[in-house]
């Protein structure tokens, strides 16, 4: 019996888990999802169609699962963690031999009444089922050898098979949020540095074997890492994304062209404008201050899972609290680092704004997660 | 699993540390965003709205109606003829192929052009409207718009087309537009961005092309919004531009129809002109051409017809065509003489049929001799022994600059395209250009309008105005140009002696109005329409032989000038028919009916002619084939 199952008692029970729901986050999420309904309707040239109508469905839907998901106790998430991240294995597999092609890459699996993709479900199973690992494990053997291989191998399965899609952003983002759960569960600093000096190693070799046979990185991923690193080379090329996107954003100014005066999104200057490149529709018809209240609304959301998360006693709640808020950050950081010129373009959307329906199902669900560990928080002081 | 209480302590210690630790880290991430947001919006802002607003402007241009053109009684020689289309979007269409099934069914498509459009399609973006189908009627696009529904993609459209209501009567004259070719777009000193328009038209020869400044107007502008792969969204705003400046003509196209249907069946030109203004009332030139036919591109077929014709229909023969003048130029060389005071108007010279001159013989036309003969007569029988000695008393250098003096070897900047200079030869030209001496047969060669002599239609006509009229008459195509009438040039005295001329037209009279005179048979009855004129036969090659036994590239040119009333000179005309034969026979009659019909305006009435060929030229004003002016259509048009 768990420490967490020790204080049961003082678990809220049937309707008094709604009201000790953390309200905030809630309203934080509904808040970024409504600026999402505007900015694509506003992308649509002001009609419901074809976005606004499923991403609102799709964000009832989230919603749902999301109460469900929070009203369940969070020993029985901690429970499921490994059964999710197998099943994610699965999927993932799955994609390798059932996948559809789009865009040149399988990430999708077609389950007749929606389209999934097993990627995104892998970033909440990873972390469960780290968190989960890290709360059976004894603080003392956190840091030796063995018991730091067993986190990698699960980090890095999945990883693997999403870079075989091949989908770098997300295969970043599994890579970075495992990391961030075996940072916050106590692993010695000096496997992260051996790792951080790895990496600058392997991005040097990555650099070095280019053009060989050896090269690590498709030649498309070589070639947005040159434009990230000098759009201007060639503007209406490679360069094309990032260039445009900066142009509205910075046509943008202080207030914005204000709501759906925006150009260069409404007239396909941008690629992607309803889903990756979304924001730059913000930032050019809201300006400034738009595009800094989203930033402010994403950053209050993690502020709130962070004093959650250290005010929970329990190891399991409180990593996956940390977890789902650095799933979060991981997205938003990305994604706006890469429209505003700070990243090569890789496929991340904006969290609850792009419009897309595995990764908003997926970061509800994941919020649920997050709910239920508030909910089901132990009370010591009882 | 049960956990003890120390592990759970300092489990929850790092976690929070370590989350703290994170959580730093992270609002430090969302502060490096927001100020890259900062830097780009704010700091940034002003270059990058700049670039946005390049990125969806664009300027397109509006082309201008071009200008019209009219004869001087404001009759549209030229007119933009509103044209219906058919484009297609092959984005809109879907199935292209079904789409122009069906579109078959309902209008005639042209399958050439058909074909042209759809290759051209498939090159182009898919929202790209491409041209299909030109010059429908309008039942046929009204056949199309009311099958909308059932086409989709199709769209029928409404744009101007260059017609030319007179076709043939102005070929030369107003000339015609086409599709700019690689030379016109790469010439240095047109630089118009309308020229880079698809469909866009210019002036290639005559009036259209000599004032297509004037004609073009200027490109109005209009900007359009626009996305990246050039769809265009909206429209923001339009200048218009300028439309192009109507050009009135001096030419009278009721007498220049006249003029070409008189002309008809020879390769032949006529020049009508006002011998106060200088104005040209008409300049025939025949055959012609249907100008129509190249606007859209002239078939191979037709062009080749055009280029095999021996009789040349492409060149405006009036103003392009140089020709030895014959014995039309006598009156200069008389004229040089009385200036030079080397003959009196009654001393005679003997014609015994031919002269000997350093050795070599001359003959006059007339074998036999015409006995002696004074000024008014040598005129009248164009007596060519006269002339030879004329030629040695007043020298070439004398004779060349009266030619001058009444507009042979000048060139007149009137807008037509090649007008030619002609030549009025002297010692320093042979020496110049031949790389010769000045023989004195050349002297008596040029004395009667043969050897080195040129002279075209055109410059005939203005001769025969200026002695006429003793004035420097300047000949003036374009009458006024958006309403503003251009000025007369011209119009002082020549400082001839008036005595002199007055001897000449005499002489001129002689020829179509005294028994005898070779252009007798051509003479007007009645006082107030009388002409004065003269015939030219002008060698082609030396040849003893008549006629109508060679063939018909070798037989002489034949001449005529003169000019109308005889009292009180209006018009001067030339003609000439190209191997025609002799003057008198081929070219005075028409001369003479031609200013028949510019005194009365219409077909003259029969008591005009002399009476033993009242029921000839009956019958020849019967068969001509002339424009109704009340419905445009040529008589005998139907059968």
């Amino acid at each position: 019996m768990s420490y967490l199952e020790h204080n049961v008692k003082t678990v809220p029970v049937g309707p008094q888990k709604i009201l000790s729901l953390n309200w905030a986050v809630i309203i934080l999420l509904s808040a970024v999802s409504g600026i999402g309904f505007l900015m694509l309707y506003s992308v649509a040239g002001g009609s419901m169609t074809p976005w606004v109508e499923p991403q609102i469905k799709r964000f009832a839907l989230g919603m749902g699962l999301m109460f469900f998901v929070a009203m369940v106790p969070i020993w029985f998430w901690r429970n499921m963690s490994v059964l999710a991240y197998g099943v994610s294995v699965i999927l993932l597999l799955g994609v390798e031999f059932f996948g559809t092609t789009n865009m040149g890459a399988k990430r999708w699996i077609d389950l007749g009444f929606m389209v999934l993709q097993p990627s995104e479900l892998a970033k909440l199973s990873l972390i469960m089922v780290l968190a989960a690992y890290y709360d059976g494990l004894d603080l003392k053997k956190t840091s030796r050898p063995l018991w730091v291989l067993i986190p990698v191998l699960i980090i890095l399965l999945p990883t693997a098979l999403v870079l075989k899609q091949p989908d770098l952003g997300t295969a970043i983002l599994l890579l970075t949020g495992g990391g961030i759960i075996m940072f916050l569960a106590g692993v010695s600093w000096y496997y992260f540095a051996a790792v951080i000096a790895a990496v600058a190693g392997a991005i040097s070799a990555v650099f070095q074997f280019r053009g060989t046979a050896w090269q690590f990185l498709k030649d498309y991923q070589y070639r947005r890492i040159d434009t990230f690193l000098n759009p201007e080379s060639d503007p209406l090329g490679a360069g094309y994304h990032i260039t445009q996107s900066k142009i509205a954003l910075g046509s943008g100014g202080w207030t914005g062209r204000g709501f759906m005066q925006g150009t260069q999104a409404r007239l396909n200057f941008l690629p992607e404008k309803h889903t990756d490149f979304i924001f730059t529709t913000l930032a050019e018809e809201f300006g400034f201050l738009g595009a800094i209240s989203l930033l402010g609304l994403y950053t209050l959301i993690i502020l709130f899972c962070i004093f959650s998360a250290m005010k929970n006693a329990d190891r399991f709640s409180s990593l996956v609290i940390f977890g789902v808020a650095a799933m979060l950050f991981l997205y938003f950081a990305v994604n706006m680092s890469m429209v505003m010129g700070l990243a090569p373009v890789v496929g991340v959307p904006l969290p609850l704004v792009s419009y897309g329906g595995s990764s908003m199902l997926v970061l509800l669900i994941a919020f649920g997660l997050m709910q239920s560990a508030h909910v089901h928080r132990p009370h010591r002081t009882r | 699993m049960k956990r003890d209480a120390r592990d759970t302590a300092q489990s929850k210690q790092i976690i929070s540390r370590r989350g703290m630790l994170l959580g730093v880290s992270q609002l430090a991430f969302v502060g490096a965003l927001g100020a890259r947001m900062q830097y780009l919006q704010v700091n940034q802002s002003d270059q990058f709205r700049l670039l946005a607003d390049e990125n969806r402007i664009n300027i397109r241009l509006i082309p201008p109606a071009r200008g019209l053109i009219y004869d001087r009684n404001g009759i549209a020689l030229a007119t933009n003829k509103p044209v219906y289309r058919i484009s297609l979007v092959r984005e809109d269409a879907g199935d292209v192929d079904k789409v122009v099934q069906r579109l078959k069914a309902l209008v005639p498509l042209d399958p050439e052009q058909l074909e042209r459009a759809l290759a051209l399609m498939k090159r182009r973006s898919p929202f790209v409207p491409i041209t299909i189908a030109n010059d429908l009627k309008w039942e046929d696009i009204a056949k199309v718009a009311v099958n909308g529904p059932a086409l989709p993609g199709v769209s029928p459209e409404l744009g101007l087309r260059r017609s030319y209501p007179m076709a043939d009567d102005f070929a030369h004259i107003v000339g015609y537009v086409g599709a700019v070719n690689e030379a016109e777009l790469n010439r240095v000193d047109d630089r118009d961005p309308l020229l880079q328009m698809p469909h866009f038209k210019i002036g290639k020869i005559g009036v259209e092309t000599k004032l297509e400044k004037a004609l073009r107007g200027t490109a109005g502008t209009k900007r359009i919004e626009v996305n990246s792969i050039g769809r265009v969204m909206r429209e923001l705003g339009r200048k218009e531009g300028d439309s192009g400046a109507n050009i009135q003509l001096t030419v009278d196209s009721g007498l220049q129809n006249y003029v070409q249907a008189r002309l008809a069946g020879e390769s032949a030109a006529a020049v009508v002109i006002d011998t106060v203004t200088g104005d040209l009332l008409a300049v025939g030139s025949t055959p012609a051409f249907d100008p129509n036919k190249f606007v859209n591109g002239i078939s191979q077929a037709d062009y080749s017809a055009l280029l095999e014709n021996k009789y040349r229909p492409l060149p405006n023969k009036a103003i392009q065509g140089i020709y030895p003048p014959g014995s039309t130029f006598k009156m200069i060389t008389a004229l040089a003489a009385l200036q030079a005071d080397v003959v009196t108007p009654q001393s005679t010279v003997k014609c015994k049929g031919h002269v000997e001159v350093s050795g070599r013989r001359f003959h006059c036309w007339k074998r036999s001799g015409h006995g002696n003969v004074n000024l008014i007569n040598s005129l009248k029988k164009s007596c060519d022994v006269y002339y030879y000695e004329m030629a040695q008393r007043a020298g070439i250098e004398n004779i060349s600059a009266m030619a001058k003096r009444l507009g042979l070897g000048t060139h007149f900047d009137i807008p037509m395209s090649s007008v030619a200079k002609g030549l009025t030869p002297t010692k320093a030209w042979k020496r110049k250009n031949r790389d010769a001496d000045w023989l004195i047969g050349d002297s008596l060669n040029a004395s009667i309008g043969q050897g080195f002599v040129l002279s075209s239609p055109l410059q005939q006509a203005v001769m025969t105005a200026r002695i006429a009229t003793g004035k420097e008459v300047i000949p003036r195509l374009v009458k006024s140009i958006n309403g503003q009438e251009q000025p007369i040039e011209g119009g002082a005295s020549l400082g001839l002696n008036e005595n002199h001329l007055r001897l000449i037209r005499k002489g001129m009279f002689a020829v179509t109005n005294v028994s005898g005179g070779t252009g007798y048979r051509s003479r007007i009855l009645g006082d107030q329409y009388r002409m004065a004129g003269k015939t030219g036969t002008s060698q082609v090659g030396n040849k003893v032989v008549r006629n109508s036994d060679v063939e018909w590239e070798k037989r002489d040119h034949a001449l005529f000038v003169c000019y109308a009333p005889f009292d009180n000179p209006r018009i001067a005309v030339s003609v000439i028919v190209e191997h025609g034969g002799g003057g008198s026979k081929a070219a005075a009659p028409i001369a003479r009916d031609i200013v028949l019909q510019a005194l009365f305006g219409k077909l003259p009435p029969l008591s005009a002619y002399p009476k033993a060929d009242r029921a000839r030229i009956k019958r020849e004003q019967k068969n001509l084939k002339l424009r109704d002016p009340a419905t445009g259509k040529t008589v005998g048009d139907q059968a």
